[in-house]
């Protein structure tokens, strides 16, 4: 990337909240004039880097340039950019032109100017003639442009907008976008746009950051991240998608659901476990069988205005969503088919839970903070191991009581055929879980492992 | 006959309230030295109240009250402000001791504030007078000033400051210019109650008044009932009295009242929008 071109070189940097990590090493460059979203569910640490950039809270490792100068020791008010706050965060005791003066005004200009540039600004946002109203007496898309207008009145260099129109009704937010995406064009500058709402992502950024739990999934294009989500996570929230168990039987050759199928996807090398994400509108979807890859059975049928969304259980038994302008009965057999392109490809993250564990007795081993039988070993206490867990050997109990370790459910992703789960301990330690029950996000559960399906190795200095 | 009941027990219930207040109220328009005899209608007690017919001890004793309440008032107003802030700002275990230890002044007696502060003047060697009574008066009105103006603080939106300091404002100007505006109505209520707190206060003031002779109205009077019969002129003064906290109460009332339904109909236009 040409340096001279990047307004925002984000190095290493971490938040810690009361001994969570909220932001873990985040590196992200941002060039001038870009509309970059950083994208994530709750809690993911959007908000916190958003709060780092605008100076409100202090990062506790690494370094915010921006055009070159460390903003460190730079206070908020002395930063180039203004913040468009979630809830407005309006003046309530100042009128709709005092509010957007606020900033001039500090800044000592000329009573003329300042007249000007309030009265393009407002034009700019629709609201012209509404300088004199009391900013309580309109509504919330109204107040939302008053917002916008009082900081981008002040020409910043990087406009930071914390999730603007989540207060908005749909309608609403949809012309704001629009707007948002008009008013980008026309002004030139940076936008860092903060949302949880993928589709908003989608329909406003050049560059979409993911995050998840502090950590940057991806960085893309909105087209990247949508046709080639580089693992479950980002496939999981961005749209629609059916993720898979499969594996890579050769280059561009991938089995999965019981069947072969081509793909371009090239060097992950042969007979390598991956993730397989299909979109549900690239599946082909016909009342024929033959020349079909594969058939299925309609479960369900609904309605979603422009298509029709169904769910179909293949003959290999996985349940894949579809999505077709034409409705198919349910309980018909339907042929299915996928072009090569349409299939992503992805990296397994992990093919079973790994941890490292000391053994506390020759049956007996600890590890994430909790005390697990083993099966008879002939190691002495203290003897450091590698502890692997397959994913559908992990006994989850709703009594947690029962469980050798607490978590709680953190993340579900429906595989077809079964869930896999992330189970977060106290300790946050990530345990990952497939299994047939279905289990609520949040959900509070005992981990239990029976002795057997613990397997150990002893850790030497070589293997470490 | 159950709805007439209820207004009957109401009406005894308001009138068993007032009818000390209503009695003085009436008696202070006739002339009678002594309370209970109507000797015709005359507003000679008020007349002689503000043309100094009576004492000059008793002037000096309004004088006083004004004076200190005022100062008092104004000290305690500002104090309370600045605690309010700095109290809406900590966070956890912190935040809730100062809170309790903020809400102790309120709920111990004032006969217990009245002696304990009494013993620190002695046992400092401050001679007492018009200062004691300012710091004393100061020390039991400030609680209440942080606590008319921590609700508006936590009324405020999250991010006012934060914006206020994204559009340039030094944390100085923030302050001046965005958080006391915003929280000026419960800053004028804690004013408002200060001074009517510090008016009406006898416990604290008896203690810390010293023995130079310094008297407020409270004390005044009652040194004056002591000495046998109260002035006739006291009639008079306690109806105005009255009558002038009875209207600060209203203006705190409706102030409170008036600022409620606006947050009301800004809720149901963001629900709406």
């Amino acid at each position: 990337m040409d340096q001279n071109n990047v307004i925002i070189q984000i190095e290493h940097l971490s938040k810690i909240y009361e001994n969570y990590l909220v932001l873990n090493d985040i590196n992200l460059s941002i060039k001038k004039g870009e509309f970059v979203t950083l994208l994530g569910p709750s809690g993911c640490g959007k908000t916190t880097l958003l709060r780092l950039l605008a100076g409100f809270i202090a990062p506790d490792a690494g370094n915010i340039m921006m055009e070159g100068n460390n903003l460190a020791n730079i206070p908020p008010y002395k930063r180039q950019l203004n913040t468009v706050f979630q809830r407005y965060a309006l003046f309530p005791h100042l009128d709709v032109y005092d509010n957007i003066a606020f900033g001039l005004k500090l800044n000592k200009m000329p009573e003329h100017e300042i007249e000007k540039r309030v009265s393009k600004v407002l034009k700019m946002v629709s609201m012209t003639d509404y300088e004199d109203r009391d900013v309580n007496s309109l509504s919330g898309g109204q107040q939302q442009r008053v917002a916008i207008a009082r900081a981008i009145v002040n020409q910043p260099k990087v406009l930071l907008l914390d999730e603007p129109l989540a207060a908005l009704d749909l309608k609403m937010r949809k012309d704001m976008q629009i707007e948002l995406k008009e008013m980008h064009r026309k002004l030139g500058i940076t936008f860092i746009y903060v949302t949880h709402d993928q589709e908003e992502a989608l329909t406003l950024s050049d560059t979409i950051v993911v995050m998840n739990k502090g950590v940057i999934q991806q960085i893309g294009t909105p087209t990247d991240i949508y046709n080639e989500p580089c693992n479950s996570f980002v496939a999981d929230f961005i749209g629609e998608s059916n993720i898979l168990n499969g594996r890579m039987i050769a280059d561009c050759k991938v089995e999965c659901m019981g069947h072969e199928f081509n793909c371009v996807d090239e060097g992950f090398g042969e007979n390598v476990p991956v993730d397989v994400v299909i979109r549900p509108e690239d599946i082909y979807i016909m009342n024929k069988i033959e020349g079909a890859q594969f058939t299925g059975i309609v479960k369900s049928c609904t309605f979603k205005g422009v298509h029709y969304e169904m769910f179909v259980d293949t003959d290999s038994h996985n349940e894949l969503m579809v999505q077709d302008y034409n409705a198919f009965e349910v309980g018909s057999t339907v042929g299915l088919f996928i072009k090569p392109f349409d299939i992503q490809v992805m990296k397994k993250e992990r093919t079973c839970n790994t941890f490292e564990g000391v053994m506390t007795s020759e049956k007996t081993v600890e590890f994430c903070h909790g005390e697990f039988y083993c099966a008879d070993t002939d190691w002495a206490a203290g003897t450091r191991v590698k502890v692997e867990i397959n994913f559908d050997k992990v006994d989850l109990r709703d009594d947690r009581d029962e469980g050798t370790l607490v978590g709680e459910v953190s993340f579900i992703l429906y595989k077809g055929n079964h869930y896999h789960i992330t189970i977060t301990t106290d300790d946050n330690d990530n345990f990952y879980v497939d299994t047939n029950d279905i289990w609520d996000k949040w959900d509070m559960v005992g981990i239990r492992i029976q002795p057997e399906d613990i397997h150990l190795t002893k850790l030497t200095a070589d293997n470490e | 006959m159950k709805r007439f009941f209820a207004q009957f027990y109401l009406w005894l219930l308001l009138i068993m309230l007032y009818a000390p207040i209503l009695i003085i109220a009436i008696f202070s328009f006739t002339e009678s030295k002594v309370l209970g005899n109507w000797s015709g209608f005359s507003t000679q007690l008020y007349s002689s109240l503000f043309s100094g017919g009576v004492n000059g001890s008793m002037v000096r004793a309004i004088e006083n009250t004004m004076l200190i309440a005022i100062t008092a008032a104004v000290l305690s107003t500002a104090l309370g402000t600045i605690a309010a802030i700095g109290i809406f700002n900590l966070h956890g275990r912190k935040k809730n001791t100062i809170n309790f230890l903020n809400n102790i002044p309120m709920l111990n007696p004032d006969i217990i504030t009245g002696i304990s502060l009494f013993i620190l003047f002695v046992a400092l060697g401050i001679s007492q007078g018009y200062i004691t009574v300012i710091i004393a008066h100061i020390t039991f009105c400030t609680p209440y000033v942080v606590l008319s103006i921590i609700p508006k603080l936590q009324q405020m939106n999250a991010n006012t400051y934060e914006a206020a300091l994204d559009l340039g404002a030094t944390p100085w100007q923030a302050l001046r210019k965005v958080i006391i505006p915003e929280i000026r109505p419960g800053i004028i209520s804690g004013l408002m109650l200060a001074f009517t707190l510090s008016i009406d206060d006898f416990a604290v003031t008896l203690f810390t008044k010293g023995n130079e002779g310094l008297e407020t109205l409270s004390t005044y009077i009652y040194a004056d009932a002591r000495k046998g019969g109260l002035t006739p002129e006291l009639r008079s003064l306690s109806t105005i009295i009255f009558i002038v906290v009875l209207v600060l109460l209203i203006i705190i009332n409706i102030r409170s009242k008036r600022n409620k339904p606006i947050k009301k109909i800004r809720c149901t236009n963001d629900l709406r929008s």
